[in-house]
């Protein structure tokens, strides 16, 4: 996560956004935020709903035998298309930010989409996304 | 005579901390020595050789050096640190379940909407609405 945050500007110069999705409730998440100095998007799955959708879902290895997630990593283009998958075997083994980038390079070329670097999007404390009801 | 400090059993000992200790804090970095902690194996050979060296020489020459305690403590808790390395580094965190059942590339990521730190909902066709992409990184969580 540290190496994902180093490399956010990176991530948001190729336009692309990046999410943390676990089973801990928000405010688990908000002192993980303040505490490591996370700026990107932490979300909370804490009835491991969407884990279990994207078929990552680790059953009964947390603690008091809750279901959480298995490392993974996705990467989505804007048509909603996974194009990349990583999938560990080994706790220890995760993608590095530079696999990602990588893979978007390789995957998603900007100019092929017509991507154009524009600085509203990359300012690092909008909220991206914010839909209140 | 005098019998001299076994200065092998300690630094055995301390050695085999070390070689712990930097695996957390330095190799756990770099995914060549991370995968496979090559690096912190290596550094067990000299811990054990002078660990057996110095339990050897206090027992051996009991005349000339120390150690016939500490030796043999330091010596029995290194093993359990090596082994409870070895056993951290290719069992536990490979307790992993199948990923048979992980989406694949080319299938359609289902959307989602999840409350973000701030407990704001966050929907995924929200952020592809506005970005040329996101990576969705699945973390085992802090609980």
């Amino acid at each position: 996560m540290r190496g994902f945050e180093k490399r956010l500007p990176d991530f948001r110069a190729r336009g692309v956004e990046v999410v943390g999705i676990s089973v801990d409730s928000c405010e688990d998440s908000r002192k993980l935020c303040q505490s490591q100095g996370y700026t990107f998007p932490f979300l909370s799955d804490p009835k491991a709903e969407v884990i279990r959708r994207y078929g990552v879902l680790h059953a009964r290895a947390g603690m008091n035998d809750q279901d959480i997630a298995r490392p993974a990593e996705f990467l989505v283009d804007a048509a909603g298309t996974i194009r990349w998958v990583n999938l560990t075997e080994d706790l220890r083994v995760r993608a590095r930010p530079e696999d990602v980038l990588k893979a978007i390079d390789t995957l998603m070329p900007a100019a092929a989409s017509g991507w154009r670097h524009r600085s509203s999007i990359v300012h690092v404390n909008d909220r991206i996304v914010s839909s209140s009801p | 005579m005098k019998r001299s400090w076994n200065g092998f059993v300690w630094l055995g000992f301390g050695i085999t901390l070390v070689a712990i200790l930097s695996y957390f804090l330095v190799f756990l970095r770099f995914p060549v020595t991370r995968d496979i902690p090559w690096v912190t194996f290596a550094l067990f050979v000299p811990a054990v050789w002078l660990l057996a060296a110095g339990v050897n020489r206090a027992f051996g020459q009991p005349e000339r050096y120390r150690g016939r305690v500490a030796g043999p403590i330091l010596s029995t808790l290194s093993m359990a640190l090596i082994g409870l390395f070895g056993y951290f580094a290719f069992a536990l965190t490979k307790d992993l379940p199948s990923a048979n059942a992980a989406l694949r590339a080319g299938q359609r990521a289902p959307d989602f909407a999840l409350a973000d730190a701030g407990g704001r909902p966050v929907a995924l066709s929200e952020i592809l609405r506005r970005n040329r992409g996101a990576v969705l990184i699945f973390y085992r969580g802090y609980w």
